[in-house]
Formats: C-alpha cells, structure tokens, sequence
C-alpha cells in the first residue's frame, strides 16, 4: 500500500511545556506562601488580596487546572498525533485551546485574591469564567475528535482512551456542578443547596481528581514509560481492564467525602463500597506502569526520566491505597477535618502529578529542540530533592494529624473533653506545619533546579517545530474481529460509552438525593436568612471562611459535646451554596450563634477577633480581616438575592426584596449599636456587621435561643 | 418559572440502589475481562507497540554527559 506523508507541528506541544513549568513554579510559590501564612498569621497584614483564605484557591487551582493541566495538554498534543499518524486536526482550536486557557487561569488569579468566588472547592471560578471555561473545553474536544476521525490507524491506542474520558467527564462534572443562577456579573447561587449542593460538589471534587488529575495522567504513563524505556506496555489486555474498571468506578466515590455527615447512609455506604473497590484498577494501572520496566531497571539507576516515572507511579500507588483506606468510615472518623486529608492529596499532586509532570518534560524537552539534556547530575539533584520535598511535606501532616485527632477525641476520666479549648490542639501541631513548610521549600529549590535545566537545554538546541513522518492510509475494517477491537476503532461509539459508563453512577447516586423526600427531613423551625445574615454569609463566602472552618458537626460524642447537637440535613435547605468545609484549622461554626453551648461568643468578641484575632487569643493562627471594619455593604444586589433565592426555592414571600433592605438597615442598626455601647467604634454599615449577624445566626434554628 | 428541585413524596426501598449498583458494576467487569481474554494475542501486541512506532525515537543519548 502506498504510503502517505504529512508533518507533525510540535508548536503546540512546545508552548503547553513552557506554560506547565512556568505555571508550575507558581503554584508552588503561592502554597510555600500560604504554608508560611499558617505559621505567621500576620503575614498578610492589612493586605486583603493577600490572605490565606483568599490565596488558598489560587494555589490548589494553579496546582490543578495550570500546572497538571498544561502538563498533559502537552502530552496530548504530542502522543496524539503520533499514536494516530496524522496532525492534529485544526492549528486554529490548538490556538484558541492554548491561549483560552492561559486567560482562564489569568483571569482566575485575578478574582480569587479579590473574594470573587463561588466557594466550592476546585470548582470556585465565578460563573462568566466558568462559561469560558465550557467554550474553551468544547474548542478542545473538537480538535481531539476531529483528529481521532482523521487518524490513519484503525485502533486507538489505550493512552487516547484515557484522554477521551478525560474530555467527556469533565464536560459532565463541570456543567452539572455549577448550574447556577446569577445575581450579578460576579456572583451567583447554585440550583443546589445545602447536602444536595454537598454531594453535587464531592461529586465533581472527586471525580476531579479522577479524571483531571488521574486518567489523563494515565494516558501519559500510558504512552511516555514506554517511550522512555524504550519497550511496550507490561500488558495491553490489563490496561484495557484498568480504563473501563477505573472510569466505572471512580464515578460513584464522591460520597466518601461527606462519611458522618448529614448525607443519608445508604448513600455514604455507596461511596465506601466504591471507593474500596477503586484499589483494585488504581493498582492494576500502577502495576502495569512499573512492571514495564521490567529488565530496565539498570536504566533507572541512571536515567532521572525514569526515576521521575517510577516515584511518580509509586507516588499514584501509594495514595490510591491511602484513599481507599480513607474512605473507611472509622478512619474516616479520625481523618476527616485534619491534616491528614492535605498530606493526602499532596502524595498525590507532588507525587503522582508533579513526577511525571518533571519526566515527561525532561524527555520532551531534548526531542524538541534536537539535542540533549543539558545536565543529567542537575536531573538527578532535582530528583531527589524532590522526593525528599515531598516527604518532608507529609510526614510531619501526618502526624499532625493523628496527633490533632485524637486531641480533640481525648475525654479525661472525669468525662470532659481532655482539649476543651480548640486552641490547645492547634499549638501542639504548630511544629509539624514549620516542618511542611521547610518540605515545601525544599520542593520549590528542586523546581527552580528543574525549569534551570530545562532553559539551558532549549538554549542550547535548536527548537524542532516540524517532524515529517509516514504511513499508510486506514484500510477497511477486517471481518470478524472481536467487540472490543471494533468499538475501538469507532471513536463515537467508544466515547458514548465511556459516557454511559460515568453516567450510570452520577445517575445512581445522584438522582434519588432528588427523588427522595425523606431524604432531607424538613425542619420546621429552620427559616431563611434575613437579608442582614444573608449580606453576611456572601462575606464569609468571599473571604474564604470555609476554608479552615467547618459547619458540620458529625455525630460524635467529642464533637457535640465541644460544638453541640450535630447537624441535620433539614438544616441546611436555604444554603446555597453549602457551607460544610474539609477541613478545621480553625474550630467547626455550625452552632456559633447558640447561646448555651460553650463556643458561644458575643458581638464585641467577634469583632475584635476578626479586626486582630491574636489580641484575643495570643496564640491564635487566624490571620486578621481588619478590612471587614472599612468596607461597606453593598446593598445594591440586596433586593436581587433575595429573589434569586425565591426562584429557587427559598420561601420568602412575594415583594418582599421591597422590604429587604429596611430590615437590613434596621438590624445592623442594632447589632452596631450593642457594639458601640460596649466601646467599640464602628460604622452600621460595615461588612463586619453583616458577618456578625450571620455568624450569630449559624445553627440557632434548632435551639431556642434566647 | 420556580427552579425547584421537586421532590417525591417517596421511592419505596432505596436501599435497593447500592445493591443495583454493585450488580451492573460487576456484570460489567466479568463482561469486559471476557472480552479481553478473548482478544487475539496478536492484535494486543500491534497495540502494544503503537506507541513505539514511531520516526520521534530518536534514541537522543540522555544519560553521559
């Protein structure tokens, strides 16, 4: 057959790397930011755009959407065209894909750090850049199909599947999780609330790991270990069962995320069951990476792109056994809330993601630009570094917390709580946080090693863009081969079900949380937010509060004892969106308004504490808010929130956005006004006010209150 | 037009979910691992060797230097 030529365009490619390494030390610098803020809670100072709860998310978005993302766009539009023997379809969407994204992620460094946010997790892009991101990823998906379709092999090699899930679960994950409803060009509120709003977001928070951070990751072990060791996959039939039993599966774990809360057990149960069964793909992909450098390991010794590949694989290993075992409702229990969950994930990011990240540009980057790697011993240095890096981070996590765990569950003999004062368990595990961030400093140093070698090499060669090849055209399919070659070979037919696959458990999981009316036992004391409280919680929403605070009490003695009776799902119909929290470097505030319970604080305490949280408690990590006292409430939306909250659902009554704001003015009246009367000076109108109502409001409904 | 999520009064026994769930997981697995025995053993090497296949192998010597 006559063979036909046609030429790969690496530019593309080239740009994505150069995006990924420049993201990358980003990423990095502004968690070994927020590491040093947890230590020095006054770091940030007066700069509002520069506190921890703000910069969070632009660390974990970088980390994600910047730098693992770039990384395996890279991957793709290498692998792709070479694994299907043609260009890639179109430079113009490769354009659009690349720029597209560099602005989203641009334009997410300029809203976060100024509290436009939705608050949930990974997914806190407010909504026009979320429909920037949908276009974007649609221009993507259309230059990965129409390539497939234009392809000169029949089959599509194992990597390009995990890229097809990879685009088809996003695009779910991502539209369903933020259907909301604007109230403005910056803010909205999800169609969802409260456990609902909770389990569409663990939902997509997980199978964001999956299918963001994990099987496009795995199409590029797929294809670059055995590029690097120069041998085929350990075993082609194993992988094909590790991509329909991972996609299968991981689609139904999200509920593992809210094990204890107010999600219904046989949901909870779902999400354990699956989870548990998830190490058996997860190991299944790990084996297959690592046993194909079966008779190379003499390679490894010697070559950092392997080394990289073989932690990197170790690393995924490791934290797909973590996770499971996580999931386990009596680990769960002691977990949860600490930082153990943070040691966790970043196993998993400077692990997993990063490693394989560093060795797949540090194979790259010499092909490209036609000559070699400018230092291997530099390669190496950064190898270890890293891997020490990433150690030094998680180790001392770990025992933070266990340690912080078993604080807060230590009673005394007498049946107190042994740590009444949440302080006390945050002061013995400060030393473990100085450690993480020596681990996360350690890190950034091998990174700069990294994007130093790398520079040098480009500087050094000379950049490659085109690469002629040839090959025969696609022959007609053969008779008789078997169902799973032939749906193979019709990417349609392969991506539809892919989608059936995933859809199957959203469907499972996430339908009868709808259909279910006992589901969420209504309350009948719980009532809406006045439109003070409501002011209140858009302010706790933009500062990031959740982020170290939890509002959910699990259904441990420990915890209602020091935070009161734990929380119903009927408590939380009018939170759009919810407000649960992962994680209590600070104490849980599901019941901060109670007057009975031991945490309750008054007005005047509150205010001091968010203006200087350190003259309140000398040894307090919170950073101080001093900003909340200056800036003023925006009543403008008001009358607007309150009748985007009736249009989903909230029942308050008809005109009364009229009323709204008369009420507003005459609660914060109020509060103002107990505040100045014990000395304080302040302003009615002040955000400080609208958060004090709201936080004064937080878990009341059930109590009587006076 | 109210965006409520309308909720039934009742679905009779969702316990019945999990269970569904594991069953159709694991007929699916049994079926594909059924499929992958009885693929050809030498279609699964051409795949295999795809990503080999190619003019970019350039063995670019990475490890003296």
């Amino acid at each position: 057959m006559e063979l036909q030529k046609f030429t790969y365009d690496n530019r593309l490619t080239n740009l994505f790397i150069w995006a990924t390494v420049g993201w990358g030390i980003v990423a990095m610098l502004v968690g070994l930011t927020i590491a040093l803020e947890l230590i020095f809670p006054n770091m940030s100072g007066e700069i509002s755009w520069l506190v921890f709860s703000r910069i969070r998310p632009v660390h974990t978005n970088a980390a994600i959407f910047a730098f693992v993302g770039n990384g395996f766009f890279a991957a793709i539009y290498y692998s792709m065209p070479r694994l299907l023997k043609t260009p890639m379809y179109s430079k113009a969407l490769g354009n659009i894909h690349f720029w597209g994204w560099q602005l989203i992620i641009v334009l997410a460094a300029l809203t976060y750090p100024f509290g436009f946010t939705q608050s949930k997790e990974y997914a806190e892009l407010i909504w026009p850049i979320d429909v920037l991101v949908v276009v974007i990823w649609v221009f993507f998906g259309l230059n990965l199909f129409a390539t497939i379709v234009n392809r000169r092999v029949k089959h599509i090699y194992v990597a390009i599947w995990f890229y097809i899930a990879t685009w088809v679960t996003i695009a779910v994950l991502y539209i369903v999780n933020n259907l909301a409803l604007p109230v403005s060009l910056t803010l909205s509120y999800p169609i969802y609330a409260g456990i609902q709003d909770a389990l569409v977001q663990w939902w997509y928070g997980h199978n964001a790991v999956a299918f963001f951070l994990t099987t496009p990751i795995l199409g590029m072990m797929y294809y670059f270990i055995p590029k690097a060791a120069n041998r085929p996959i350990y075993s082609y039939k194993l992988s094909i069962i590790h991509f329909w039993a991972l996609i299968f599966l991981y689609i139904w774990a999200g509920p593992h995320h809210l094990l204890y809360s107010a999600l219904p057990d046989w949901a909870q149960a779902l999400g354990v069951v699956f989870s548990v069964m998830l190490i058996a793909p997860s190991w299944g992909g790990m084996i297959n990476g690592l046993l194909t450098l079966r008779g190379a390991w003499d390679k490894v010794r010697e070559d950092p792109v392997l080394k990289m590949f073989v932690v990197g694989v170790t690393a995924y290993g490791m934290s797909t056994f973590e996770g499971p075992m996580l999931s386990l409702k009596t680990v769960n229990a002691l977990s949860h809330f600490t930082d153990w969950t943070i040691a966790h994930v970043h196993i998993g990011t400077l692990g997993w993601n990063s490693m394989m990240n560093f060795g797949m540009i540090y194979w790259l980057v010499p092909r490209l630009f036609k000559t070699k790697l400018y230092s291997v011993k530099l390669a190496n240095t950064h190898f270890w570094i890293a891997t020490l890096g990433m150690l030094f981070f998680s180790i001392p996590l770990y025992f933070a917390g266990f340690t912080q765990a078993l604080m807060w569950k230590e009673f005394t003999a007498e049946g107190f709580l042994a740590y009444p004062n949440f302080l006390e368990t945050v002061t013995q595990i400060l030393p473990m946080y100085y450690l993480r961030a020596f681990g996360g400093a350690l890190y950034v140093i091998g990174a700069i090693l990294f994007i130093y070698n790398v520079w040098k090499t480009a500087a050094q060669g000379k950049f490659n863009r085109y690469e002629n090849d040839e090959a025969a055209p696609k022959g007609p399919a053969k008779k008789g081969e078997s169902f799973h070659r032939s749906i193979e070979g019709k990417p349609l037919k392969f991506t539809l079900l892919a989608l059936v696959a995933i859809l199957i458990g959203g469907l499972f999981e996430v339908v009868p949380m709808y259909l279910v009316k006992s589901n969420i036992p209504t309350i009948a004391a719980v009532k809406p937010y006045t439109p003070l409280e409501l002011e209140g919680r858009d302010v706790y929403i933009a500062e990031g509060c959740y982020l170290c605070h939890s509002q959910m009490i699990r259904p441990f003695r420990n915890e209602t004892e020091r935070y009161g009776e734990y929380t119903k799902a009927g408590e939380t119909v009018y939170d759009h969106p919810f407000q649960f929290g992962s994680k209590r470097t600070g104490p849980d505030l599901a019941r901060e308004g109670v007057k009975t319970l031991p945490n309750y604080k008054p007005d005047s305490w509150h205010f001091n504490h968010m203006i200087n949280p350190q003259k309140v408690s000398p040894e307090s990590i919170m950073p101080p808010y001093p900003w909340l006292a200056e800036n003023e409430i925006d009543i403008s939306l008001t009358p607007n929130k309150i009748n985007v909250m009736r249009t989903l659902g909230v029942p308050y009554p008809e005109g009364y956005e009229d009323q709204a704001i008369a009420d507003l003015k005459a609660q914060y009246d109020q509060i103002a006004n107990g505040l100045r009367s014990g000395g304080i000076e302040v302003e009615d109108n002040k955000e400080i006010i609208a958060l004090i109502a709201y936080l004064q409001r937080l878990g009341t409904d059930v109590y009587n209150n006076k | 037009m109210k965006i409520v999520i309308n909720q039934l009064e009742q679905i009779a026994g969702v316990e019945i979910y999990p269970i569904v769930a594991l069953l159709i997981f694991f007929s699916f697995f049994v079926l594909v691992t059924y499929m992958v025995i009885k693929t050809d053993k030498n279609e699964i090497e051409e795949l295999s060797k795809m990503p080999l296949d190619g003019n970019d192998d350039l063995q670019i010597d990475n490890h003296h230097n």
